[in-house]
């Protein structure tokens, strides 16, 4: 028995370690993607007043604390079945849009962007962000730093801090905002419509003229029909604060759609020995283990997923860049599979983020003194659900009847997902390894390439801000002794 | 040489030679990464900065190469900020390693410092983490699977990391020089940091002392918040759902909201309460302090007017998480370590 142990070790918390085993004749036997980490906040929440969970949650994900604080509000909502006045809820979905906004823009410049700005074939040394400033200008540069600057600032106007907002209580939000600060965020989320659209143009033109972008986005390697799942409006459009989710089956067929709050009747979650994270399936389909197809009940989520099961966008310039995207990819309108596509699909996101925040900016509701109403049942239970960036983010509280949590259940977004990036790595690695094979850098970027797509933030906190992951690859022999290492520091 | 020459001849040296550029380390052991990105939101000061420090290793923003922090020479690293608390084998692993290859290691946040959040998982033993997370009636897993630990596959052996039975402080694993309070630090009060740490190893100001907590003051975020403080005494303590109004000027204790404003340290600006939520402690204690909540109690009861034996029940009826109040970031580190 070989084993190769890919072990990226810039991802020391919360971060993926991948074991292929091989058999006697060279081939791929057996792939585990494995999740080494456990803080215990299910455990330790236990005990806690209901309205300090927004508080605590936020620290499950100092990368996206913005979505552990709406969706343990919402939760903490449904406890007291308290429904935050409409000033509230706009406060909330405003900060969640900028968020959107920052967290996007991140992902694609700063942790994709050197895999689809530079491609898998420039130079490692050119392979980060720097190397991406340097193709496409200083000046872009600056504007991603812009960028991020006037997200955290929406969210520091809103939510009282620009890490760990503070402002989501049971009923609403602990703070309104001025006439000065609603001018202020309109100003900024100006600004992001102007980068959403310049990024979309940008992406046209890499997609136009460079073909490794078109093999990433339409290629086999990473391609996987499963169902998918998100949140919709109620016009079936992409949503990321609040609707229902629904599900659709590989061949696009609506396999239903329900209520966050039912989600146990929908989702169940796989233990396995070798992993500390779970693995959720749809109960209706049954778990097949980590297999593709309709038989299976692995769904994917996060931009691919919310793409796939909405009818459209929800604001005019991201609804454009949609019908683009389908018409490209899809022209029959059944879902896209390739997870390369997934890219696209997170500008598209990008800018109804940012059409959004506009929106609600001019909203004359917004600075309403009126954003928090005062709950006058008594705490039971209650599911907030939020899409977060990575996926459908689900908090469930059961609470005593003084709104202490006696129950805590956490279905994070990545971990929606964490059955699709177990495939991808397992396709990669059977793809580029039979017998005699040379193993050569070229599994680890093809890998690396595979799983960056998803955005996965295992722990929930876990990310490379470069695009370069960092890894170390040994293939030992039956006796545990390296045989060959191959690196890609 | 007068007083006055040796200045213009230093002054002449720093205008020739090439500031020395000093070797920066961050890295997280069990974190949310909150700290990292409180970093990287320096945004252009940061590029600024790497001028004066080179990253030598930095999981959240570039390449990390523990096998060449290993290879370091002892002490090579100037610097290093090292967030997250001790949870695995391997995050205290990784806390002798840095300690041995810097000159100053400094506990960044929260959780290196005291614990933080994470750090109530203490009140809690291994097995009751495992079966809040794995639990049956809320999973597919009829069988009770625990993961951890060794596993065999019919393909070959499989480890994972072993929790240890509490989560540790950095100070708890290895000495420590200096601390960065706050859950994340605010990234101005970094900046301070980063410039003041420059300035010491240039030798133009002192370092300073031993143990000192960096990048926040030495008086309360009472002092620094803008809310206005009126009456002196509180009958009783109110959740933020039962207030109808919450004054937005007047002191949120006053009004009866658990704010940890009087022990908490200063150094954030009092945004939380400026936005209206109860300051939750993220600074940690102030100086010669060793115990949060004890601070904070005391305070609380200065504040309390309670008497008779149903006022007492009717003010602890208000405090209906103890543990998590008073020690909301600093189990880990309190005299209880953890409240089982």
């Amino acid at each position: 028995m070989t084993r190769l142990t890919i072990d990226p070790v810039t991802r020391l918390e919360g971060h993926g370690k991948i074991e292929i085993l091989l058999d006697e004749a060279g081939d791929v036997a057996h792939t585990y993607f494995q999740i080494p980490e456990l803080r215990g906040f299910e455990a330790f929440c236990v005990g806690r007043p209901v309205e300090d969970m927004p508080a605590l949650t936020n620290r499950i994900c100092g990368v996206c604390p913005e979505a552990h604080h709406m969706a343990a509000a919402k939760a903490a909502d449904a406890v007291y079945k308290v429904t935050p006045p409409p000033a509230g809820r706009k406060l909330r979905e405003l900060l969640y849009n900028a968020f959107y906004v920052t967290d996007h823009a991140t992902h694609f410049y700063v942790l994709s962007g050197p895999d689809l700005i530079m491609g898998p074939d420039a130079p490692a040394a050119e392979r980060n962000i720097l190397g991406v400033v340097k193709k496409v200008g200083a000046e872009v540069g600056k504007q991603v730093i812009d960028l991020r600057h006037a997200g955290h600032r929406v969210i520091e106007i809103i939510g009282g801090r620009r890490i760990h907002p503070c402002t989501g209580v049971p009923g609403g939000m602990t703070k309104a905002i001025s006439e000065a600060e609603r001018q202020e965020i309109e100003a900024l989320g100006q600004q992001m419509i102007d980068f959403a659209g310049f990024s979309l143009d940008l992406f046209d033109k890499m997609f136009a003229e460079d073909g490794s972008i078109e093999e990433l986005v339409r290629g086999d390697l990473y391609r996987h029909e499963t169902y998918y799942a998100g949140l919709v409006d109620a016009n079936d459009k992409v949503t990321f604060y609040d609707g229902r989710i629904k599900v659709v089956a590989p061949d696009g067929e609506v396999f239903g759609s329900y209520e966050p709050k039912d989600y146990r009747d929908w989702i169940a979650e796989k233990v396995e020995p070798w992993t500390f994270l779970k693995f959720p399936y749809l109960k209706g389909v049954g778990w097949k283990g980590l297999v593709d197809g309709k038989d299976s009940g692995i769904y994917t989520v996060a931009p691919l997923g919310r793409l796939n099961v909405a009818s459209g966008m929800a604001t005019p310039r991201a609804q454009a860049a949609y019908e683009k995207y389908f018409a490209t990819l899809s022209p029959d309108g059944t879902p896209v599979h390739g997870r390369g596509a997934t890219h696209w699909a997170r500008l598209i996101e990008l800018m109804q983020g940012a059409e959004t925040v506009l929106e609600l900016a001019r909203d004359p509701e917004i600075t309403s003194p009126h954003v928090r109403a005062v709950p006058t049942e008594v705490p039971t239970e209650g599911v907030g659900t939020v899409e977060a960036p990575r996926g459908t983010l689900t908090h469930h509280y059961w609470t005593d009847e003084n709104g202490i949590v006696t129950r805590v259940n956490l279905i994070v977004g990545t971990t929606n997902n964490y059955g699709p990036i177990a495939m991808s790595v397992d396709k990669a690695a059977r793809s580029l390894i039979s017998k005699g094979t040379v193993v050569t850098e070229g599994l680890l970027d093809r890998i690396e390439m595979g799983f960056r797509a998803y955005d996965p933030c295992f722990g929930c906190a876990t990310h490379t801000m470069p695009g370069q992951m960092p890894m170390i690859v040994t293939i030992r022999d039956q006796d545990g002794n390296p045989l060959r290492e191959l690196r890609r520091d | 040489m007068t007083a006055e020459a040796a200045t213009a001849t230093t002054a002449a040296t720093a205008a020739t030679m090439t500031p020395t550029r000093y070797k920066l380390a961050m890295y997280w052991a069990s974190a949310c990464g909150g700290c990292d990105v409180a970093v990287l939101n320096l945004g252009m000061k940061l590029i600024e900065f790497t001028e004066r420090w080179e990253p030598v290793f930095w999981p959240a923003a570039m390449d990390g190469k523990r096998s060449q922090v290993r290879a370091m020479e002892d002490g090579e690293i100037d610097v290093c900020l090292f967030d997250g608390g001790i949870r695995t084998d391997e995050d205290a692993e990784m806390a002798h390693l840095l300690r041995a290859k810097s000159k100053v290691l400094v506990a960044f946040g929260s959780c290196a410092s005291e614990g933080c959040i994470p750090g109530l998982a203490n009140q809690r033993s291994i097995e009751a983490i495992y079966a809040a997370a794995y639990d049956p009636e809320l999973n597919d897993n009829p069988e009770g699977i625990h993961p951890g630990g060794h596993w065999t596959s019919p393909w070959g052996e499989l480890e994972l990391p072993r929790l240890e039975t509490r989560l540790r402080t950095l100070g708890q694993v290895v000495k420590v020089d200096y601390s960065v309070p706050g859950c994340p630090p605010e990234t101005e009060r970094i900046a301070e940091v980063l410039t003041t740490v420059t300035a010491a190893l240039d030798g133009l100001v002192p370092l300073p002392p031993p143990g000192s907590v960096l990048g926040a003051g030495t008086s309360t975020v009472c002092d620094e918040c803008k809310r206005e403080r009126g009456i002196k005494h509180i009958t009783e303590f109110r959740r933020i759902q039962t207030l109808a109004e919450v004054d937005p000027t007047l002191c949120l204790l006053e009004q009866g909201l658990l704010c940890c404003g009087p022990a908490a340290r200063d150094g954030c600006g009092a945004k939380c309460p400026a936005a209206g939520a109860p300051c939750i402690g993220c600074y940690g204690a102030t100086d010669g302090v060793r115990d949060f909540g004890a601070r904070l109690l005391s305070a609380y009861a200065s504040v309390v007017e309670a008497s008779e034996p149903e006022d007492i029940e009717r003010v602890l009826a208000g405090l209906p998480d103890t543990v998590g109040q008073f020690y909301r970031f600093s189990l880990a580190a309190s005299l209880l370590h953890g409240g089982r």
